[in-house]
């Protein structure tokens, strides 16, 4: 057990991949001599050498689309995205081949390519750098997505998501990437498909993933101040999502809050609701509520504070939740 | 005049071999092909057309969603294949019949994904590593160029042994070639320099937009922004496409990186059975490249060898039988099962999915028990 930021748990994770598997192989750019622009991959190259710790010409459908053929000659690519906002290069090769490619092999090969995509805001960062583009991906079937919300988890989930045969895209919540926390590498975190109940409460369950639950968190937090019990879980998975750890909390709690940075029209967390709605309408006492960013472009980061929903806006839809 | 005047060839449309400066490298790597290697490249190109024609039909008469016809272009494909090796791999588009044949593709295969029973068709581990076809135009260059950059990461090739050295072959297209992922293959291929054939088979349309607004610069003028050796050939040619192909494999697998073939060549049909040509296209234009058939130029170098009459007629009767045993194949494919749907979208338990096929089988049997 140690403390360490994410940035170097999902490092750490890396290399136990790279040093288990000498198929895993990391690529993207400016990954190998920099470490990455978060240094996430520092000091892989050095370990490892060039032909497992790639830089790859500027071109994101060319990281993505080379992978694939990688992953059909044994390999096992992790892509870095440099920023979220600079993966739709990529998307083509994600979305009609990579999602795909196994189907239309009916089996015969497997793709087990990680991508690994920096996200969301509060870094105060200029335009494409500050994005949640999580539901594109959801949305797509054969892709697994997958967030971690702590250094424990991405250690862990790194792993997980590598040692898959599917693709995953990895969303690092990269304003959590130096946020130290206890790393147990003897006690691998519950599989990367499943929710987690992080604090255990009675009147109300608030979801939300990667940076979010953090922030869920500090609001239940307050609200314990204010006579309120939150349960608090952290979604780990958002395809598939794991709605039986939700259900049993809503059976607990009746009512439902889903927290998001990303957009609300058309979102993983809009998802919820409504499957929520089909599978607990009797339980619940409330409807369920969303806590998102606005429909509208990420904005300048001088008003992104505003933008994404931060502990006021979710008490606040915690109170609303409580008044039904 | 859709040739230009750095086209080279080895054989006229009159069947003579043409020789001159610069051609000597071409001659050699042909000069281990037999007679019996002449007969099988026109066998092949035969079976193929008449194979594509009798698809055509099957699409006519409702069997197929879809047909997309190669013919015209087989002499750049028979050749291409023929000069790749067992171990070489093939990433195709979509129009390489002549290609799958040569590396033993059932082309029944292609009738099942254009029927609409697969989104695939075939194992390229059971198809001497013909890939599947890809419906995206040029996704397949940057899988081609990933594996190649896997097979340098493997030591797979530039050992100088050509029989063991691995390459990679890939199939694009005129149209193709102005996506984005052409060229960023160009750009990965030079730089990890892969052991890997760019082979574009210009067939001077991407359905009805004709290659000039494609590109106002010959095609294979642009490998060379990118670095890489190219050469445009006569893609009606079988010899010079098996001669090209050939010293470009083996160069790449030597380890002179990726190198660069303009085939040129036509769509005598539509781009796919949805559309018409006469719309789009010149009689002229047609008429041009029907003069210069692939196939009768070929069988005009066989009768210029001394090939008998008997043999060109026993393999238009091997075409014909091949065709009739696809449409009886054809007519006997079964719908796939339901579950397919849901088959091999992930390799383990994906719980959404799962839940979603438990639904679907209870549903189907509840409107079983219904009637």
């Amino acid at each position: 057990m140690h403390e360490l930021p994410m940035a170097k748990a999902i490092n750490e994770g890396l290399r136990t991949a790279m040093v288990e598997n000498n198929k895993v192989m990391v690529m993207g750019e400016d990954i190998a001599q920099l470490g990455g622009v978060f240094r996430v991959t520092e000091g892989l190259q050095e370990q490892f050498g060039p032909s497992r710790v790639v830089d790859t010409p500027l071109a994101e459908s060319g990281i993505v689309g080379t992978a694939i053929g990688l992953a059909m000659r044994g390999y096992r690519p992790v892509c870095e995205i440099q920023f979220d906002g600079f993966i739709y290069p990529a998307f083509d090769q994600i979305v009609t081949q990579l999602a795909k490619q196994t189907a239309r092999h009916e089996g015969t090969q497997t793709f087990p390519v990680v991508i690994r995509v920096p996200y969301g805001g509060h870094i105060g960062a200029v335009e494409h750098h500050q994005e949640s583009p999580e539901a594109y991906f959801a949305h797509t079937a054969g892709l697994r997505v997958i967030s971690p919300a702590t250094p424990h988890d991405a250690f862990w989930m790194i792993q997980q998501a590598i040692a898959s045969d599917d693709p995953v895209i990895f969303l690092e919540p990269k304003s959590r990437y130096w946020h130290k926390g206890p790393v147990d590498d003897a006690k691998p975190a519950p599989a990367m498909t499943e929710a987690a109940v992080v604090r255990e409460g009675t009147d109300v369950t608030l979801v939300g993933h990667g940076a979010m639950v953090s922030m869920l968190l500090q609001a239940a937090e307050v609200a314990q101040g204010e006579g309120v019990s939150v349960e608090v879980v952290d979604l780990r998975s958002l395809s598939p999502i794991d709605y039986r750890t939700i259900e049993d909390s809503v059976t607990k709690t009746q009512r439902l809050v889903v927290a998001q940075e990303a957009p609300s029209h058309a979102s993983v967390g809009s998802e919820i609701a409504a499957t929520m709605t089909e599978k607990a309408f009797y339980l619940m006492e409330a409807p369920v509520l969303r806590v998102s960013g606005f429909n509208t472009p990420f904005p300048p980061a001088r008003l992104e504070s505003q933008y994404l929903p931060d502990v006021d806006r979710i008490l606040d839809t915690v109170d609303r939740s409580m008044a039904f | 005049m859709p040739y230009t005047d750095s086209t080279i060839r080895l054989l006229n449309q009159d069947g003579t071999l043409v020789q001159g400066d610069g051609l000597d490298q071409y001659h050699q790597a042909i000069a281990h092909l037999t007679e019996s290697d002449f007969r099988e490249f026109y066998r092949v190109m035969n079976v193929v057309r008449r194979f594509d024609i009798e698809a055509g039909n099957l699409q006519r008469q409702g069997h197929m969603a879809l047909w997309v016809p190669s013919i015209g272009q087989e002499a750049a494909q028979v050749g291409s294949a023929f000069a790749s090796r067992p171990q070489d791999h093939i990433f195709p588009a979509y129009r390489e019949h002549t290609v799958a044949y040569v590396r033993g593709l059932d082309l029944l295969d292609i009738i099942r994904m254009l029927r609409g029973v697969t989104n695939g068709g075939w194992d390229p581990q059971q198809t001497n590593n013909f890939h599947l076809y890809t419906l995206v135009l040029a996704t397949q260059t940057l899988h081609a160029t990933g594996y190649a950059m896997g097979i340098g990461y493997d030591g797979a090739c530039s050992t100088g042994n050509p029989d063991k050295d691995e390459a990679v072959m890939v199939y694009f297209g005129d149209g193709a070639s102005s996506e984005g992922d052409t060229n960023e293959a160009l750009v990965f291929a030079q730089s990890y320099q892969t052991p890997q054939v760019f082979f574009l088979q210009n067939n001077h349309w991407a359905i009805s937009v004709p290659v000039r607004v494609q590109s106002r610069t010959p095609l294979f003028e642009r490998a060379a922004g990118f670095g890489l050796p190219s050469v445009q050939i006569d893609g009606n040619d079988a010899l010079m496409s098996y001669a090209a192909t050939r010293l470009s494999l083996d160069a790449a697998r030597a380890g002179q990186g990726p190198q660069f073939i303009e085939a040129l060549t036509y769509r005598i049909g539509a781009h796919t059975t949805s559309d018409d040509p006469t719309k789009y296209r010149d009689e002229d234009e047609l008429a041009f490249w029907q003069a210069h058939d692939p196939i009768d130029r070929f069988r005009a170098f066989l009768e210029a060898q001394g090939v008998e009459g008997s043999f060109f007629d026993s393999v238009a009767e091997e075409a014909e039988d091949y065709a009739a045993d696809i449409r009886r194949r054809t007519l006997a494919i079964e719908d796939p099962p339901l579950e397919n749907i849901f088959r091999h979208v992930f390799t383990e338990d994906h719980s959404v999915m799962n839940d979603e096929w438990e639904w679907l089988k209870e549903y189907t049997q509840s409107l079983e028990e219904g009637q």
